[in-house]
């Protein structure tokens, strides 16, 4: 056990006492007192952890009532703090005083599974939306997923804003052009934004609901289609959190191919977001470039992986496909071609100042606000937060290979971009390492479900950030929940922030610097 | 009997290389720019199918939108087409080219951006105010230097006719003014912040939250959008070609001289065709500029325009 959850448990123990949680594999876990549990949050907040997912369990199948657990994070440890909640009149206590991510996590809670956070400052749905009856719950276990529901109608308090020459702008949820749904309202004066407000849960599927009625292996597609762009993380991060909670341990090679494929679709998702960029400053030559780049990666992916984005290339024990000579051999060539490409492309990018006026401070997130909000991935590199799980967690293979993680600190459009070129640069590095000290020997060790009652966790770095799981198994050795947390979910309180002092016209640009997933938050 | 009807000629043949001009003049821009890019193009006439394509699809009307709004597309195509019947493209006869002066012809520009300003607020959303809003700064800045910068030119021809300016432009032996270099340079800003390009505007963004001009246009549908759309390729169509008649009109066929017409007309195909390149040059390099950086953009532009006013007192 680290350091820091030890001193973090010293200055806890003052107050009452912690129970390790035997059940909970893949990371410190310790269950509270009710009343305990946002003292918890503080102690913790001021050790320097953050908050990196709160969520909460019906346990119905065990004969107990709910259960409200939150993950905190510091470098690389991860502490779960669980609370026991009854079943009737279920509430616990709201940690939005130490942390605003609290805040969405708290209200999710409360829309999807009804247990009320005690002090929370803003209950109005999140997610689910107004056409669902109120007392619609679909994470408890009565709520029957194939049963049709009554249609409602209800109005969302959206936050108004008063005063001489104040308008509104509502976006969304449908858009000009192809991309996922989300809501954002401006409140602005003249071209300058004062507020904005976002809305999310157009895309909302009930994965977690859904991941309750699978198996272990269907689950592994599910957790691929959570969010397609980002689908080896989910895989990956899924199956490691099945693994940890059976203890199984994947071959060698095995976490070899699945950190070459987590590089690959680092990559290919960089090369077409620096491109966008581009296209949203109108500098449209650049974007094709990019794309034809990110084009290139994807081929490369069908021809050795059978899929362009890699999708079911990972499976609990292992990973279902082996890369061969040739496939070396062609990831070797491509790895030369793009990067001689990419070079090139990148000084056009950086020597053309008309570019450089549309980048530089716009869309600041402080390092501050980045830290308080509890930001991860490029969007907190990019905003001062020295953290990247790979090098943290120090996960196979990433324990033997050293990685240079690049951050900055002016958390503007230009500073997500960059932070993106040296993660490209650094990804085919890592890439040729990987190629150079491919273990042998099989590619899947054998999987057995876990044991009634024990939870995996898992957190890897995709490309937008970390990824976290949580999945438990139930009585039958079925899954009884299984908690996703994509970087988006918290990434996306940032872009409110950012906003602040920009201008209406410039905040397309910066929603595309951070690139976020709806349908990884939505669920 | 063809001297008689020659001026009718003249002007048919004006009108006419005007209603084509426009989107053969954009398809080419796309053409230049999808080759720069390294993509196929869709053709030199893909602009013309995709406005006979609007004209067969349903025109849908916003609920509470006036008769402001179903007029603009028919004012706006005609005010375009109007100033298409008086700017010498290929002949400086041109019989109704002394109906109007240069300030008319701005005039005409007013009316039809005044009413696209108006159907923009006419439906009331919130995309229309805002791009009426951008358009108006735009324009309010863009005027007085568009004004500026023509005076020059008339001062050096002694004349507000654009028929009379063009005329005297060709017929007098080639000097160099720096007068006319600096109100060129001061057209050039211009031309490309009225008729939206890059770096003022972007014509073929998708993002509603950045655009001017495409925002007030947004409730249009149908053969209202094909109208309007139309005339917004003609407005490039002309700018350019009213730059050509005022800073390069060698090739322009002078007054009582039917025979230099087809001269004139591949003299004009070659010009535009440079005036493409040098737009997809423009737009390949340079991003979007952010929007208040467009006035000073279009204070350069006045400032050139006043610099080449006052060298003609000064040098001319």
């Amino acid at each position: 056990m680290s350091e820091k959850i030890q001193s973090a448990l010293k200055a806890f123990g003052e107050k009452g006492s912690v129970e390790i949680d035997g059940a909970v594999k893949g990371a410190a876990a310790y269950s509270v007192q009710a009343d305990l549990f946002a003292h918890a949050g503080r102690v913790l907040k001021e050790e320097g952890f953050r908050l990196a997912a709160e969520w909460a369990s019906d346990e119905t199948p065990f004969g107990r009532g709910f259960a409200v657990h939150a993950v905190y994070a510091s470098a690389g440890d991860y502490l779960i703090i669980k609370t026991e909640v009854p079943r009737d009149e279920p509430s616990f206590q709201s940690l939005t005083k130490y942390f605003p991510a609290a805040s969405r996590f708290e209200r999710q809670i409360n829309s999807l599974m009804g247990i009320v956070p005690e002090g929370h400052p803003d209950l109005r749905p999140w997610i689910k939306h107004e056409d669902w009856p109120v007392d619609a719950w679909p994470l408890r276990k009565s709520f029957d997923g194939n049963e049709p529901m009554p249609r409602m109608s209800g109005d969302y308090q959206w936050v108004m804003a008063e005063g001489e020459g104040v308008f509104e702008v509502a976006v969304g949820p449908v858009h000009a052009g192809i991309i996922e749904p989300g809501h954002f309202r401006f409140q602005a004066v003249g071209e300058n934004i004062i507020n904005l407000e976002t809305r999310f849960g157009y895309v909302h599927k009930g994965i977690e609901k859904r991941f309750e009625a699978l198996s272990w292996n269907e689950a592994v597609k599910l957790a691929g289609r959570v969010s397609g762009d980002s689908t080896v993380a989910h895989t990956e991060a899924f199956c490691v959190a099945a693994e940890e909670a059976s203890a199984c341990t994947p071959p060698e090679r095995a976490r070899y191919i699945r950190a070459i494929m987590m590089e690959r679709e680092r990559i290919a998702n960089h090369l077409g977001d620096i491109g966008a960029i581009c296209n949203d400053t109108a500098f449209a030559f650049l974007h094709y470039q990019f794309s034809i780049l990110r084009e290139k990666v994807l081929r490369t992916n069908k021809a050795i992986f059978g899929h362009r984005l890699m999708m079911d290339s990972v499976c609990l024990g292992g990973v279902t496909k082996d890369i061969s000579i040739a496939g070396i051999d062609l990831m070797l060539e491509e790895a030369r071609s793009v990067l001689e490409e990419f070079e090139r492309l990148i000084k056009i990018y950086e020597n053309n100042p008309s570019q450089e006026d549309r980048l530089y401070n716009t869309g600041v997130l402080t390092p501050e606000m980045a830290k308080l909000i509890g930001a991860v991935g490029f969007v907190a590199r990019s905003s001062g937060q020295n953290m990247d799980v790979r090098r943290d967690r120090q996960y196979a293979p990433y324990d033997t290979h050293a990685l240079v993680v690049p951050v900055l600190s002016s958390g503007d459009v230009h500073a997500r971009a960059w932070v993106r070129v040296e993660e490209v640069r650094e990804s085919y590095r890592l890439i040729k390492e990987f190629i150079g000290s491919l273990p042998a020997g099989p590619i899947a060790a054998g999987w057995n479900p876990p044991l009634p009652g024990a939870s995996g966790f898992s957190a890897v770095e995709g490309w937008r950030g970390e990824v976290i799981y949580w999945v438990s198994c139930g009585p039958g050795g079925n899954i009884n929940r299984c908690m996703v947390r994509d970087a988006s979910s918290v990434n996306w309180l940032s872009i409110e922030q950012a906003i602040h002092g920009n201008i209406v016209p410039d905040f397309p640009l910066c929603n595309k610097s951070f690139n976020q997933s709806y349908s990884g938050h939505d669920l | 009997m063809i001297r008689q009807y020659y001026p009718i000629l003249i002007e048919s043949l004006q009108v006419i290389l005007v209603l084509l001009g426009g989107p053969l003049l954009v398809g080419w821009v796309r053409m230049l720019k999808c080759w720069t890019q390294g993509r196929r193009s869709a053709g030199l006439l893909q602009p013309m199918r995709d406005v006979t394509k609007l004209f067969v699809k349903e025109t849908v009307l916003a609920e509470n939108a006036s008769w402001i709004f179903r007029s603009t597309p028919y004012i706006v195509f005609g005010a375009t087409l109007m100033a298409g019947a008086i700017i010498p493209v290929v002949s400086a006869d041109l019989p109704l080219a002394a109906t109007a002066d240069i300030i008319a012809l701005v005039a005409i520009f007013a009316l039809a951006r005044f009413f696209t300003a108006l159907a923009g607020l006419d439906t009331g959303t919130a995309f229309g105010g805002m791009g009426t809003s951008r358009e108006m700064m735009v324009s309010s800045l863009a005027e007085p230097a568009v004004l500026m910068s023509v005076f020059t030119v008339s001062l050096v021809s002694h004349s507000t006719s654009l028929s009379h300016m063009v005329h005297e432009l060709t017929t007098v032996s080639f000097v160099l003014r720096p007068s006319l270099a600096f109100a060129l340079l001061a057209f050039i800003l211009i031309a490309i912040a009225e008729t939206g390009r890059i770096p003022v505007d972007n014509p073929s963004t998708h993002l509603e939250l950045t655009m001017i001009h495409e925002a007030m246009l947004l409730e249009y549908s149908g053969r209202h959008l094909a109208l309007i759309e139309w005339a917004s390729m003609m407005k490039l169509f002309l700018f350019a070609s009213l730059g050509i008649a005022l800073f390069l009109p060698w090739g322009i066929a002078g007054i009582d001289d039917p025979g230099m017409l087809p001269v004139a007309l591949v003299a004009l195909a070659v010009k535009l065709a440079l005036t493409g390149v040098f737009i997809v040059l423009v737009e390949t390099g340079l991003s979007k500029m952010r929007i208040f950086r467009v006035a000073e953009f279009l204070g350069m532009a006045f400032l050139l325009a006043s610099l080449g006013m006052l060298s003609y007192f000064i040098l001319e």
